[in-house]
């Protein structure tokens, strides 16, 4: 039991703690009614995503029994190392979420331009104003 | 990997994340997401990513948070 407890949530503690930050990111994503807020919200919801992909090439999780005995180096390879036999993380899913880092930094830029957009049209960037704003809208037979 | 350290990141990275999103302010809250951009530089130098790392620094907590302050600059400052 102790082990199972050990083996599944104690060492994996930056899964949980990824999977917590996903929860309030999203939330605030649907909740807020600001759209610059819902951006930051957006912004960290990718954050703990790419937190918890590079967690998953993490090879040092079994510190808790040793304490930093073994623990794993950066993925650079020289003669020492191989010798004294150092664990490296893997690092296929850092380079992945590389890619990702800049895609996120690109969708970013294209909705704040956006939000400028709506804030120019509606003059407004609160989610239920806009909403009335564009009853109103209607029943003037602008759009 | 140093485990209170990355404990202690962590928690502070839950913290500025919840800060970020709770704030009035949406100056405030764009400063503290750069805060939580570089609170997360330094997870994943303790998870063996440093690449992933000094990008992180420079595109999420530089380049972002100033695309951020130029679209907060033509929008109202204040949340409702």
């Amino acid at each position: 039991m102790i082990e199972w407890v050990t083996l599944h949530i104690l060492e994996k503690y930056n899964f949980w703690i990824s999977m917590l930050i996903i929860i309030i990111g999203l939330s605030a994503c649907i909740v807020k009614e600001n759209f610059l807020k819902k951006l930051i919200g957006l912004s960290i919801f990718q954050t703990a995503f790419f937190l918890w992909v590079v967690s998953l090439g993490d090879v040092g999780r079994n510190i808790l029994f040793t304490w930093g005995l073994k623990t794993q180096t950066p993925p650079i390879i020289w003669k020492e190392a191989v010798e004294n036999g150092y664990i490296y993380a893997n690092p296929l899913p850092h380079v992945l979420m590389l890619t990702g880092i800049v895609v996120s930094a690109a969708t970013t830029a294209v909705a704040l331009a956006i939000v400028i957009r709506i804030y120019q049209l509606y003059g407004t960037i609160e989610e239920s104003e806009i909403i009335e704003k564009e009853k109103e809208f209607e029943k003037m037979g602008v759009m | 990997m140093i485990v209170p350290i990355d404990l202690l990141l962590l928690f502070f990275l839950l913290i500025v994340g919840i800060a970020a999103l709770w704030v009035k302010d949406l100056l405030a809250a764009i400063v503290l997401t750069g805060a939580y951009s570089f609170v997360m530089a330094n997870v994943w130098l303790q998870l063996g990513a440093t690449d992933v790392a000094f990008t992180e620094a420079a595109v999420g907590a530089g380049a972002s948070t100033a695309l951020m302050m130029a679209c907060l600059s033509r929008v109202p400052r204040w949340e409702k």
